[in-house]
């Protein structure tokens, strides 16, 4: 057992994922720091979203799957038996890749997992309404059309408003699977400042594409390729000084 | 293959395509001119408020619009909910394995098993074994099974047109699976599952076949009122059409009322028809921005 230091939030030990017979990811070791970023970066294919998935169980809902070796959250194994996923997926919350708004109001978007939560108090979800839309700098853009149609916001609002939605429920980590990637330059730099906002209170993971994007808002970067953790460092060091052989060329833009 | 060659055969293949749409139509409005030409003389609504009269050589089709009303609603009642279920446990629920692929192909055949056939399953689950009397229910049920594979596939079809976001994005909030459902799958599929079943039921509500040997009569023009109308034999639009056109003793005299009580059941046919497209251009209207 690794030795749980307070600054550690996650914990992945020899983490393996089978999708039937073929296995995507082999025996990942990494410790995720409490209130930073961490980006996965690594070509198509590599893994990278399927181990994000794995950290809230996600995966659980394809058919076929299944995982040797251990992701710890506060030292407890979310893979465990006694584990409920229900109560792991509130902690760990996630944002799509490609925004997911509910048919629903901007409210009642928000307000869905407070609600699912059993909070019936309305004051309650309001004011946990307004603080998330405030966490994702989205208030001030929406509050006067509450009760109108997410689906009537811009690509990018509809992003900022499922970052909302996940915070609503108070999650200690967010994950974030390509969040920026169906958006255009503007909606991108907005995201990526609220990410640098939100990791003084959340632990972020985000899965991009984007190694420009991994360099701004990360502190650590992990490089995944053919479903193995190839480096997992500083940003700063992944990108100016790689130990690996693999890492360079990948982030020189030799392959992928 | 030259310029000329490629625009002729464009030509020909459009016109087979605009030929066989409008052989199509040309049917259909044969049948209804037919129809409605025939029964114009005595439509009314009167012919459509009374009891027939005279060993049934006068007077209207009232008691059978009720009875077909009644046994309707019966199917409804039974079929929605199994039917809903069903599609739930098969969409949501099931591994798709090949034991689930197998119950999904005895579903889609079942759809297309001759209603004569459920009529005389019927009569022999309801009528001898369960000993259900010739009735109201045994009748709507029969229907309810004819009807059943139709509702769970329109159903299932439904819940499959709901995107897999919505129901990620609702397990990643941590509600449970059936919160999911119920929550963020179900009201968007409500309406899709709604136009399935106004279809099947209008398809049950014009079949003789499954309710000739549970429950319907020849004359019986006073229904009791619920519950008691449960129990009771009936008359419906589809088995009077039937006993106008071929089992009356005046068979000649009666074929206008025959006519009429055919354009009856179309134009109830036409209005619940009606109601599914209606409902699936609300639905569209609402959610195409998706």
């Amino acid at each position: 057992m690794p030795n749980p230091t307070n600054h550690i939030e996650l914990v992945t030990r020899d983490f393996s994922f089978y999708y039937g017979d073929f296995r995507a990811l082999t025996s990942i070791s990494m410790d995720v720091e409490r209130n930073r970023v961490t980006a996965f970066i690594g070509p198509s294919g590599c893994g990278k979203s399927t181990f994000l998935r794995s950290l809230n169980r996600m995966n659980d809902i394809i058919p076929g799957t299944r995982v040797e070796g251990k992701v710890l959250l506060g030292g407890v194994d979310i893979y465990g038996k006694d584990v409920d996923v229900v109560d792991l997926r509130r902690k760990v919350g996630m944002v799509f890749q490609k925004s997911n708004p509910f048919p629903k109001s901007i409210f009642d978007n928000v307000a869905y997992g407070l609600r699912i939560h059993g909070e019936r108090n309305p004051s309650a979800v309001a004011q946990r309404v307004e603080e998330s839309l405030r966490a994702a700098a989205l208030w001030n853009e929406v509050k006067d059309r509450l009760d109108k149609s997410a689906l009537d916001l811009s690509g990018g609002q509809q992003q900022r408003l499922c970052i909302a939605r996940a915070l609503a429920v108070k999650p200690e980590i967010v994950l974030m699977d390509e969040p920026a990637s169906a958006l255009d330059p503007l909606a991108t730099q907005k995201i990526e400042e609220l990410i640098f906002e939100l990791k003084k209170e959340y632990t972020i993971i985000i899965v991009t594409h984007n190694m420009q994007q991994a360099a701004r808002v990360s502190d650590a970067t992990a490089f995944f390729y053919l479903g193995e953790l190839v480096e997992f460092d500083e940003t700063k060091k992944i990108f100016t000084n790689p130990k690996e052989k693999k890492t360079e060329d990948y982030i020189t833009g030799r392959f992928g | 293959m030259s310029a000329r060659t490629r625009k002729w055969q464009e030509k020909l293949g459009f016109g087979i395509l605009i030929a066989a749409t409008a052989f199509v139509i040309l049917v259909l409005i044969v049948i209804l001119h037919d129809i409605f030409s025939k029964g114009a003389g005595v439509l009314s609504w009167e012919f459509i408020t009374s009891k027939p009269r005279k060993g049934m050589t006068e007077g209207g089709i009232w008691p059978a619009i009720v009875g077909t009303f009644w046994v309707s609603l019966v199917t409804v009642v039974f079929t929605v909910p199994a039917g809903l279920f069903a599609a739930i446990y098969l969409n949501e629920y099931a591994a798709q394995n090949r034991l689930v692929r197998v119950i999904r192909l005895a579903i889609r055949n079942l759809s297309g098993v001759p209603s004569i056939v459920y009529g005389l399953f019927g009569f022999t689950l309801f009528i001898m074994i369960l000993r259900i009397n010739l009735s109201v229910l045994a009748g709507g049920l029969t229907l309810g099974l004819l009807t059943l594979p139709w509702t769970i596939t329109a159903s299932e079809e439904a819940l499959k047109t709901v995107p897999m976001s919505y129901r990620e994005g609702a397990l990643a909030l941590g509600a449970t699976k059936w919160q999911t459902i119920r929550t963020n799958v179900l009201p968007y599929a409500v309406p899709g599952m709604l136009t399935g079943t106004i279809l099947g039921l209008a398809r049950a509500a014009g079949e003789t076949a499954p309710i000739l040997f549970t429950g319907a009569a020849f004359f019986w023009p006073l229904l009791p009122s619920f519950p008691k109308v449960l129990t009771s034999q009936f008359m419906a639009l589809p088995y009077h059409l039937f006993i106008m056109a071929t089992q009356h003793h005046a068979i000649v005299k009666v074929r206008p009322i025959a006519y009429g009580t055919a354009a009856v059941l179309i134009g109830l046919i036409l209005i619940m028809n009606a109601a599914a497209v209606y409902i699936r251009y609300r639905f569209r209207k609402k959610y195409k921005r998706l």
